[in-house]
């Protein structure tokens, strides 16, 4: 088996036993990248440099014997993450040259924790996008197809670790952009609770919604890795005192007295019949192993994308104008006075889809126009959480797909922000209640004579991440779709 | 047409915490610019505010001492627009659920009556940075040092119905948030500035006429003079068949008249919405309990109390709680010197009032203390030196820096007693003057005056003026 196909697990376990140093196991995946990232278009940023140095301090530290369960261990940050003296772009031409002056708590903790950063990946613009189409950098390829989109917004993350070019990659998800991609490149994802990860350092796309996770090869690997990332952090208010289990311990917890609730709203017309036929054989998996599955319903969750797309973009609109060309990111060329410099360095320095939300939430907050969206999507969102917190009264955890179809070619929805938006119907809800959800690998659709794959995603209650990680490890422990590897990539 | 005045007072204090509201940078003062501006006051991508808990304890004393209601729970907004010195696009502020409100505070007149001033609301909130425009050739400088300093803003009502009572009112309020030790009150440095939102009507009329806002105004006189001159445009313009439009102007001191502000945006929509970087802000009943232990006594109790203790006047126990520092201080010297209050009182509004006014001065800046000015007093009431001794001492403390007594032994200004001395010199007096004597004796009375001079002139005013008097009585009548 090569070192580039095993699990963040059994990669430490090779450095802690010898078997490959850390410097080994750098220079293999910053080869591969070297090769495979161009055509993927995963990276927008590789520190070669950086990651040679990380990998010798760790090599020195697993020598001294005082090595952490993640020391040595390779891995990607999405651009979204501020990294020191490193170019943080979040994939516009607004931050292209920006270069942060502090890590992110997330960057700053797997640090911490002996990792081995490799690169930047690349994202949808300011993480607004299902596909990684609205990338300043151009889109990502989807390993599994290269004609194919990845999914968004972490898209640069699921291609970089579907295609084995990092061990495991950090994303963030504000309506899905973990999810759906993990989904859609047969990887594990997960979303954890909102307040669980530290936002600190994380450029903002939509705060009350924005969550910090990672993407990976197993449910082990996210154990590990969202352990090393999570916990209470004083630069974030919304971050949660509250402490952090042990998720690899709980992995063990075995399916058999499983209450899960299938949830009705997620298996509608919208849902492609391929996808729903594997989602419903991965439950029958979990029902063989002992879990009892009842149907749920969810009233207010259809609601689910319109409040999002009022919600978000409001808190957009606010986040992003900060970028105005006075102290940091693009500035127009000779303003003519300021009205001009704001104008044109906004107008220059941001995509068209981050315009489009940026309008939207300008718009939803006016005056006359605020208690008729905002005020009512809040109201909302207050519903579909209350119907979240019902349903967790009488199961431990709420199953359905993650998106509605497999990876679509790109430039299929481009031209439709509806259609594109529609994508993370499936995945929005948790975002809006604030909830922790995975999904993992259950197989795979065809399509033209392609293979694509399928996720599974599971919801649980407030802080319930050990138990999304537990159920998905049982059932990896059952299948092999996660440890399947694109063609041409293994 | 009798014309009735309008208005309503909404005043910054900048409070007196040690770093910023959300952030960890320094509060002071007179920094080069942007050596105070961290990341967070910057608003560099993915930083977040984090709520300075001393900025909350110090709205909620200010709660507390006008009696006002303190939210449980507020929430923090965004209030958005464009501009070079707001480094968010966005300044938190509170909108909808402010920290404090329904708070009030008593005014005292001119005519000596009192006026209640009701205060809708006080919240917290970030300041901007600074826009230089001198000195950039033509280019703007922005100075983020003031970005993110806490403010709290407290909005009265529409209570006040004349330049002279918004100012009675601000100065109260500036009064109280230095007893308070929440805002320094330092007008000059911006620590202490208003808005003043002013409106005319005919008397009677219960509805209001529409107002325009005064921006900035950093000091009482500039209150009075911008609301006066306001008032006069407003009621010229009314009278002249025009109409006030809403809206906002700024006060040029240098022509003492108000015009339109350029307006920031075309048009004021801030899109508030909640903050959701920030909780709402809860406060529980121990935090509350705790700050009111922690409350000094407030002007108007310490007003009463000496009125009711000392037996001062209303006016004067008004003067000497104007100020923390000049209450203190006029306590100690009360305590110094045994009692004696009402000396007390007339010294430190006198003397020692007019010395600070000379060198504009602060009670903490003086260049005597308490005891010292008790020094010099007890040596009044002892009989050491008379009233007007005195006033020459205190000239000379102020100017040395010495204490009463060694000026007095040095200069030798010590009171004559001694009733033969005294008589010695009203003998000499006597002798030298004979014309003056046969006429008093001869009944003209007023000339006793004359001798009196004569003889402190002798004694180089030192003779004690009660002996003097009683031993040049009865030597003059033979």
């Amino acid at each position: 088996m090569s070192l580039h196909t095993l699990t963040v697990a059994e990669l430490a376990a090779g450095l802690k036993a010898r078997r490959f140093s850390s410097l080994d196991l750098t220079l293999h995946f910053l080869g591969r990248i070297e090769r495979l990232a161009p055509e993927l278009n995963a990276f927008v940023t590789i520190t070669a440099d950086r990651a040679l140095a990380d990998a010798r301090a760790a090599d020195e530290k697993i020598a001294r014997g005082d090595a952490g369960p993640l020391t040595g261990v390779p891995i990607a940050h999405k651009d979204i993450f501020c990294t020191d003296g490193i170019r943080t772009t979040c994939s516009s031409r607004m931050l292209a040259d920006f270069v942060a002056p502090y890590d992110a708590t997330v960057v700053e903790r797997w640090r911490a924790a002996g990792t081995v950063l490799l690169g930047k990946t690349n994202m949808d613009e300011f993480a607004m996008g299902s596909s990684n189409e609205t990338s300043f950098f151009g889109p990502v390829k989807n390993p599994w197809d290269l004609q194919r989109v990845p999914g968004g917004s972490s898209g640069g993350s699921a291609a970089a670790v579907a295609a084995c070019l990092a061990p495991a990659a950090s994303g963030t998800d504000t309506g899905g952009s973990i999810r759906q991609p993990a989904a859609l490149t047969s990887l594990t994802g997960i979303k954890p609770t909102y307040g669980r990860v530290s936002r600190y350092g994380m450029i903002a796309f939509a705060s009350s919604l924005d969550q910090a996770g990672v993407l990976t090869r197993s449910a082990e690997d996210a154990a590990l890795l969202l352990q090393a990332m999570s916990g209470h952090d004083l630069r974030d208010s919304t971050c949660v005192d509250a402490p952090v289990p042990d998720y690899v311990a709980e992995l063990a917890t075995p399916l058999k007295g499983l209450r899960i609730g299938l949830l009705r709203e997620f298996f509608d017309k919208g849902l492609d019949p391929q996808v729903e036929k594997r989602v419903r054989d991965a439950i029958d998996v979990l029902r063989q192993e002992g879990a009892t599955v009842t149907e749920v319903s969810l009233p207010s969750l259809p609601l689910s994308v319109p409040t999002y797309y009022v919600v978000a973009p409001a808190e957009c609109s606010s986040n992003l104008s900060r970028f105005d060309g006075v102290r940091f990111g693009h500035r127009c060329e000779n303003p003519r006075d300021l009205l001009d410099l704001y104008m044109r360095s906004r107008g220059e320095g941001f995509g068209a889809e981050v315009k489009r939300r940026i309008m939207t939430g300008t718009y939803v907050l006016s005056a006359g126009y605020y208690d008729a969206y905002y005020l009512q999507a809040q109201k909302v969102r207050a519903l579909i959480a209350a119907d979240f917190a019902r349903a967790f009264g009488a199961v431990d955890v709420l199953i359905g797909p993650t998106a509605p179809t497999a990876a679509f070619e790109l430039g299929a929805k481009t031209s439709d922000p509806i259609t594109m938006y529609l994508n993370d119907i499936y995945t929005i809800g948790a975002n809006l209640a604030g909830l922790p959800a995975i999904s993992i690998p259950c197989g795979f659709a065809s399509e033209g004579g392609k293979e694509l794959p399928v996720g599974l995603q599971l919801v649980g209650p407030h802080f319930g991440e050990s138990r999304l990680l537990s159920v998905s490890h049982q059932y990896q422990l059952l299948t092999e779709w996660h440890r399947r590897v694109p063609p041409g990539y293994e | 047409m009798e014309w009735e005045t309008v208005i309503g007072l909404e005043i910054h204090a900048q409070l007196a915490t040690r770093s910023k509201i959300f952030s960890g940078s320094a509060t002071a003062y007179g920094a080069d610019p942007n050596t105070q501006a961290n990341l967070v006051d910057l608003g560099y991508p993915g930083v977040l505010p984090v709520l300075n808990g001393a900025a909350v304890r110090m709205a909620v004393r200010f709660g507390l001492a006008t009696g006002a209601k303190i939210a449980r729970r507020s929430i923090f907004a965004r209030k958005n627009y464009f501009y070079p010195d707001l480094p968010k696009g966005y300044q938190i502020s509170q909108y909808e659920r402010p920290v404090v409100e329904d708070g009030s505070l008593d005014v005292m007149l001119e005519d000596g009556t009192r006026k209640t001033i009701g205060i809708t609301r006080a919240h917290l909130e970030e300041d901007a940075g600074k826009s230089l425009h001198e000195d950039f050739h033509g280019l703007s400088g922005i100075d983020l040092n003031r970005a993110g300093t806490p403010l709290l803003e407290i909005v009265s009502e529409p209570d006040m119905r004349s330049a002279r009572e918004a100012v009675a009112y601000m100065k109260k309020i500036h009064t109280l948030v230095r007893y308070l030790e929440i805002c320094d009150g330092n007008m000059q440095e911006g620590s202490f500035r208003c808005d003043a939102n002013v409106s005319v009507r005919p008397k009677g009329q219960a509805e209001f006429g529409t107002r325009a806002e005064i921006k900035n105004l950093n000091s009482f006189r500039y209150v009075e003079r911008a609301i006066n001159y306001e008032v006069d445009r407003q009621i010229e313009l009314i009278t002249g068949g025009g109409k006030v439009v809403q809206e906002t102007r700024l006060y040029d001191p240098d022509i003492g008249e108000t015009r339109p502000m350029r307006s920031k945006e075309e048009a004021n929509d801030y899109r508030y919405f909640p903050d959701p970087d920030l909780l709402p802000l809860a406060i529980d009943e121990a935090v509350i309990e705790s700050v009111r232990a922690s409350l000094p006594e407030l002007p108007d109790a310490k007003a009463a109390r000496f009125m009711r203790e000392h037996e001062l006047s209303d006016y004067d126990a008004g003067v000497l709680t104007a100020s923390r520092e000049m209450a203190n201080f006029y306590e100690t010297v009360v305590k110094k010197l045994g009692g004696h209050p009402k000396l007390a009182a007339n010294w430190v509004m006198g003397e020692f009032s007019g010395a600070l006014n000379r060198e504009s001065l602060e009670t903490a800046q003086s260049r005597i203390d308490a005891d010292a000015l008790a020094g010099l007093l007890t040596r009044i009431v002892d009989n050491t030196i008379s009233g007007k001794i005195a006033k020459e001492v205190f000239e000379s403390m102020w100017l040395e820096g010495a204490s009463a007594d060694a000026i007095i032994e040095a200069k030798g200004l010590k009171q004559i007693t001694d009733t033969s001395r005294i008589e010695t010199a009203i003998d000499e007096v006597m002798a030298n003057n004979p014309g003056q004597l046969a006429e008093y004796r001869s009944g003209k009375d007023k000339l006793f005056g004359f001798f009196v001079g004569q003889v402190m002139k002798a004694t180089q005013g030192k003779a004690n003026p009660a002996q003097l008097n009683e031993l040049l009585k009865r030597k003059l009548a033979g």
